[in-house]
This record gives structure tokens, C-alpha cells and sequence, in this order.
């Protein structure tokens, strides 16, 4: 009798309420009775990842600012376990907030090559998603898109420090639907 | 305020004599325009004179008016901290003349001339260091002259396969497109048909 065969859809938490209970209580015991509770891998990797997603801030340019909105107090991202990392070899994300030009094109490609897989990248403003306000520009590169895959675009100019946490908080849910253990 | 700008203009006029072309005070601003050759003298002067004292190099920057024979105007700012006093030196070169670099009295020019280089390709004489500051590293051109078109010539995206950038020419899913705000009618040319009649000769339409 494991966790999973509940019949609420996977990767969902149940609200506080009666069926959360219920589960809680059967897998203490569980836990009392054999020791041992059995769970799909997987899921349980994917929630570990989710919950402690550790970006590498990129703030390229105004964007960067609402990014710090984000991490502040008042919208908090640390309470879901995102803890700003300066470096690209500790994070698994990196957020890329600002306009991306020309020069700058190579350094970032270097430094998503440096992230260790499984590495995600959300593109924030609409500079990042597509040259924004610059994107008729000699030196812009037209959305940082054409240099890394990109998994979630946070649309906005710059977008509310509560529409990156929405952002983050959608690239969990991506993840728990489409990450896996072995590629 | 306006005299006093104005007998400024004239005292500096009266002493450097012919590399001073023309004196201008206009919304409270004093502009001197100079003879390129004689930058550094007057320069020197300004910054070294008791009246004058303009210690401050505030900005060193470009204009292109490409209509003319000499396109470039070289434009100083600076301040004069003892006697809370601005002015503004205009030269005019063409794209093949250098002009004499302000390096050598203020240190601030060094930046300031390497982006006016950078921008427009005035090339500055005695600087020690005149390369690129703004643009990419290989990027060629000097984008704020009129005649850079605003998109430039390359883009760029990654390539898989080469497994680095790579510079490609460019190419516009939608053209930029210039709107008319101020005017209430929206997709109409300034010469109204029939109008043209009336004039004489049909007038060239402006950008709509």
C-alpha cells in the first residue's frame, strides 16, 4: 500500500482538508508499522528539484531590478527554496533578465555551457523573449532564444516581481510534468 | 545673465582672435564655435585662464549633419567649477580629418573620444589608446552616422552545429515602422490629392 495510488492526479498537493489527513496518516503508519514507505522515483526527485530550484541571476539591465523585487521580502522566492547563486556551476536555472545584445551573446552561451544538466532557463521581460524595445536594434540579439533553449518566458516590461515568481513557479510545474531521472 | 554669458563669449573672443569663429548665447547656454585646427589652443585656454577656469570636461560627443561638406561637429561641454560656469566648443571635420585630441589636458576625454570614434569614426590625433568601446568586438561600422541604417547589416544566433555564435545578415520577420502621433488622421499622406494641383507641383510626401 504506497502513497501513489491515491486517486488524485500525480505531482498535485492535496489542500489541507480531510484526504490530506488521511494520507498523512497512513503513511506514518507506514512508517510505524513496516519502516519503510515505497514512492516513484521519479516523482520524488522531481519534487526534490522543484523545491529547491537555485537560479544564476543574469540581470542584464532593468529587469534585474524587478528580479531583486522578487528575491526581497515582499514576494519572497526564498521560502520556495530559490536561493540566488552567482555561480553557473551551482545553479539549475538561470533567469535572464534583460536585454541580451551582440556582445554580450558569447559570455552568456559560455555560461549556460557551464550549468550542470538538469539546467532550465526563463527568459524575463520582452527583451529577453524577443529584442523587446530594442528589437530593431544594430547590436540586440532578437530574443535569448536564439542562443539557448528557453523553458519559460515571463512576458512584461518589466514583468511585476509577481510574474516572475508566477514564471518560477510555472517552470516547477514543468518540471514535475516533464523531468526525469535519466535522459 | 544673458550679458553676462555675452561679454564672457566677447572676452574670449577678443583674446583668442581668429580661432573663435562665432560666439552664441541661446536659452541661457554660451556656445563657441572653433576653427578645428586651433582645438587645443583654445582648450588650453579655457581651462587655464582666471576668468575663464573651466576645469571640468563634462562630455565629448558627435554630431553628423550629412547634408553638409564637413558632416561631423565635435561638441565639448565643460564646467567651470569656481565660477558656476558652463560652455559649450563646437568644431566641424569631415570624415578623413582627424581632430587633436583633448587627452593631453583633460584626462576625462580619453572615454569620451573613443566612443565619439566608435559612434562616428572622427578619428582623434594623440590619443593614446583610440579603439572601440561601445560596440562588439568585431563589429564593423560606426553606427550613429546617418547613413547606418538602425537595424545594421549582421545579426546574430547560435549555431549548433559550429557549436559558437555566428554573425548572419539580418533578417526582419516585421519592418520597423515609423508612426505619425501628433497626427489625428492615421495612414494618410501629408498631401492631401488635389493639393497637389493647387500648389503647382506635387510636394515629396514625408515619411508617414
Amino acid at each position: 500500500m504506497g502513497v501513489t495510488d491515491t486517486a488524485q492526479q500525480a505531482g498535485t498537493p492535496l489542500p489541507p482538508g480531510a484526504d490530506q489527513d488521511e494520507i498523512l496518516r497512513r503513511v506514518t503508519g507506514e512508517l510505524q508499522d513496516k519502516g519503510f514507505v515505497v514512492a516513484n522515483v521519479d516523482k520524488l526527485v522531481n519534487w526534490a528539484r522543484t523545491g529547491s530550484l537555485w537560479p544564476m541571476t543574469f540581470g542584464l539591465a532593468c529587469c534585474a531590478i524587478e528580479m531583486m523585487h522578487a528575491y526581497v521580502s515582499r514576494y519572497d522566492l526564498d521560502r520556495f527554496g530559490v536561493v540566488p547563486r552567482p555561480s553557473p556551476r551551482q545553479s539549475d536555472v538561470i533567469i535572464v533578465a534583460g536585454t541580451l545584445t551582440n556582445k554580450m551573446a558569447p559570455a552568456f552561451r559560455k555560461v549556460y555551457d557551464q550549468m550542470a544538466e538538469p539546467r532550465y532557463v526563463i527568459s524575463m521581460g520582452s527583451c529577453a523573449n524577443g529584442g523587446g524595445y530594442y528589437h530593431y536594434s544594430y547590436s540586440v540579439v532578437r530574443g535569448c532564444d536564439r542562443v539557448v533553449p528557453v523553458d519559460v518566458y515571463v512576458p512584461g516590461c518589466p514583468p511585476t516581481a509577481e510574474a516572475l515568481v508566477y514564471g518560477v513557479l510555472q517552470l516547477q510545474k514543468k518540471i514535475k510534468r516533464t523531468g526525469a531521472l535519466f535522459r | 545673465m544673458y550679458e553676462a554669458l555675452l561679454d564672457l563669449g566677447s572676452y574670449i573672443q577678443d583674446t583668442l582672435g581668429q580661432s573663435v569663429e562665432d560666439v552664441e548665447v541661446r536659452l541661457n547656454e554660451l556656445s563657441l564655435r572653433v576653427a578645428r585646427d586651433d582645438i587645443s589652443k583654445v582648450l588650453k585656454f579655457l581651462r587655464d585662464d582666471g576668468n575663464c577656469q573651466f576645469t571640468t570636461l563634462l562630455d565629448v560627443c558627435g554630431v553628423d549633419y550629412p547634408e553638409d561638406e564637413e558632416r561631423f561637429e565635435v561638441v565639448y561641454n565643460l564646467l567651470s567649477m569656481t565660477h558656476n560656469q558652463r560652455i559649450r566648443v563646437k568644431l566641424r571635420t569631415d570624415e578623413d580629418t582627424p581632430v587633436d585630441s583633448a587627452v593631453p589636458l583633460f584626462n576625462a576625454a580619453n572615454w569620451w573620444e573613443r566612443e565619439v570614434w566608435d559612434m562616428f569614426g572622427i578619428g582623434f590625433a594623440g590619443h593614446p589608446d583610440l579603439r572601440r568601446i561601445l560596440t562588439d568586438y568585431g563589429f564593423e561600422g560606426h553606427p550613429l552616422r546617418k547613413d547606418f541604417p538602425l537595424t545594421g547589416y549582421v545579426e546574430l544566433r547560435y549555431d549548433d552545429e559550429q557549436k559558437r555564435v555566428v554573425y548572419e545578415p539580418v533578417k526582419l520577420t516585421q519592418e520597423f515602422r515609423t508612426f505619425d502621433f501628433l497626427s489625428p488622421w492615421e495612414g494618410v499622406q501629408r498631401v492631401l490629392p488635389g493639393d497637389e494641383k493647387a500648389e503647382g507641383e506635387p510636394e515629396e510626401e514625408k515619411a508617414s
